[in-house]
């Protein structure tokens, strides 16, 4: 048996099923996202043991696989390290619908923390953009305990 | 190691972008026919069997029962390993330390993708954290164009040095490897030209999706040696996880999960001068950009030096260490089976197996997997069972 076309005229069978998911967010996340709702706030974790600090915070350390439990508060400020502007459609996986384009994914250290976000920026000309450049958080009037809404965007401090 | 292991059979499937002719289990059953027939045996020699593919892409549970009409493994243990974009390395990985340990003889390693089953973009996107990343990570090819973006700021490479990198990978695949997905030959020009899909990467600058199988067989020392006269030894191995936060490693302009894998692999290969004692090298590069960046990780350049090195022209088929002389992942990409096909062309290789892509004289090679949230497997190996 070749790969060669046989002549019978091979079929498709399309399968569509939604498969919903409910993630829950923990008690790390859950923290993250109430200051960001209620109090405009980016905390993260820092680790008892290196003294590095996570945003998004979470449970252990990388590095030193301890506990951490002390939440602090970062800027709303910090370096763009990384963007991409992005051109090609593909489907939202949140709501399953085509994504917006063109939109900026931007990677970002925020100013005290040790580790690194993505989000976007406002700015969908890449000339106007380069990676070392200093960015602002800018907040949702609307805010709902999502990262992606509550935080509209970046921008970029002139 | 327990035992000395070589890879004695390799098989593969003709890649393209659709192929509606076969179902995932005829796809596989090609390749493994292709390896056993290589190495002139017969599915009552292989005692295990380690399959992969993509979680999500064919939405299939328990690949490792659902293959078996196809991978062979009726009444024999088979394991399943699935690590994203390195999935196919890890395969061929765990089918070596199967042969190494002393457990097994002969290991059957099968990896093997139908993309066109299913949307691979929205697929991919599902391994990004759903709370904090998966919004604006687009599938594999945003966060490897973010990359880039600060690998040119801080090293002033140039989107030019990824056109020459794709040039030679796509040329590569059009001239020498009958199997490849994509076989037209390019220019810089052409790549330059092509639209933005991701800034700073363009149409030309990222790898296909493909439909196809790969696989490879490992034996231990006397099997080898009774099979084939040059079996492909496995001097070395190295494999790295790294961040869980995608957004951690894009910060990055390099990547630590490579350099600390070939660090492993060359250390238990006896590898001291990568540049120097590698003949070919067949690496994971998913993208024209990540031709340019990633070398340094592999001790063939200094810190920043990708650049020069591919400008130089040193990686093409004439140079001193010609890189993907299959055309690599920019021309065939079944991502289940894409890490296990850089594996198995080099295993071709240093046993003077290639046909049209062989470089000549090549007895050291090295094969490299990439994945997921930026982590790394490397392999080193020899027509030799150890290095002069
Ligand atoms: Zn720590």
């Amino acid at each position: 048996m070749g790969e060669e076309k046989r002549d019978s005229g091979p079929l498709s069978i399309t399968y569509m099923a939604d498969m919903p998911y409910d993630y829950h967010a923990g008690f790390y996340y859950s923290r993250f996202l109430k200051e960001l709702k209620d109090n405009k706030r980016i905390y993260g974790v820092k680790c008892p043991r290196c003294g590095k600090v996570y945003v998004p915070p979470r449970i252990v350390c990388r590095d030193c696989f301890v506990t951490m439990e002390e939440f602090v508060e970062v800027g709303n400020e910090g370096t763009l390290l990384a963007f991409t502007v992005t051109n090609f459609p593909y489907t939202d996986t949140t709501r399953g619908e085509p994504k917006k384009i063109p939109y900026t994914a931007a990677y970002i250290k925020l100013d005290g923390s040790d580790s690194n976000i993505v989000h976007c920026l406002d700015e969908t000309d890449e000339k106007k953009i380069k990676a070392g450049m200093r960015v602002r958080a800018v907040f949702s009037d609307t805010r709902t305990g999502d990262y992606f809404h509550d935080i509209d965007h970046f921008e970029i401090i002139q | 190691m327990k035992n000395r292991v070589g890879i004695v059979g390799v098989g593969q499937t003709h890649h393209k972008s659709k192929n509606t002719d076969c179902k995932g289990q005829e796809l596989i059953s090609i390749a493994v026919k292709r390896a056993l027939e290589s190495a002139d045996l017969t599915m009552a020699d292989i005692d295990a069997i380690v399959i992969g593919n993509m979680d999500h892409f064919e939405s299939i549970n328990y690949v490792d029962m659902w293959s078996v009409d196809g991978s062979g493994g009726y009444m024999k243990p088979i394991m399943k390993v699935t690590t994203g974009g390195t999935t196919g390395s890890a395969v061929g990985h765990a089918g070596f330390y199967h042969v190494a340990s002393g457990l097994f003889d002969t290991v059957l390693a099968i990896g093997w993708e139908q993309n066109s089953e299913s949307d691979t973009t929205a697929a991919i996107s599902t391994c990004f954290d759903p709370i904090t990343e998966r919004e604006f990570c687009g599938g594999a090819i945003g966060p490897l164009a973010a990359q880039y973006t600060a690998y040119m700021s801080k090293y002033g490479a140039t989107e030019e040095d990824a056109a020459l990198v794709s040039v030679r990978d796509h040329n590569n695949a059009a001239l020498y490897n009958p199997y490849a997905h994509l076989r037209q030959t390019i220019t810089v020009e052409e790549v330059m030209k092509s639209p933005y899909i991701s800034y700073p990467m363009k149409f030309l600058d990222i790898c296909p999706r493909s439909d196809g199988a790969c696989a490879v067989i490992f034996a231990g020392e006397d099997k080898a040696k009774k099979t084939v006269e040059r079996p492909a030894w496995i001097l070395g191995v190295g494999d790295c996880h790294i961040l869980v936060h995608l957004a951690d490693g894009i910060g990055l302009a390099n990547l630590p999960s490579l350099e600390r894998a070939a660090r492993e692999a060359y250390e238990m290969a006896g590898i001291t001068d990568p540049f120097r004692q590698f003949d070919v090298a067949e690496l994971y590069v998913p993208a024209s950009t990540a031709g340019v960046t990633w070398m340094e990780a592999l001790g063939l350049c200094e810190e920043g030096g990708g650049p020069r090195l591919i400008r130089s022209g040193v990686t093409n088929m004439v140079g001193e260490l010609p890189i993907n002389p299959s055309g690599g992942v920019l021309a065939t990409n079944p991502i289940g089976a894409t890490g296990l096909l850089r594996i198995g062309e080099a295993a071709l290789q240093v046993m003077g197996k290639a046909e049209e892509k062989q470089v000549e004289g090549a007895r050291v090679a090295v094969a490299t997997g990439f994945g997921g949230c930026f982590w790394s497997d490397v392999t080193v190996l020899s027509s030799s069972t150890q290095l002069d």
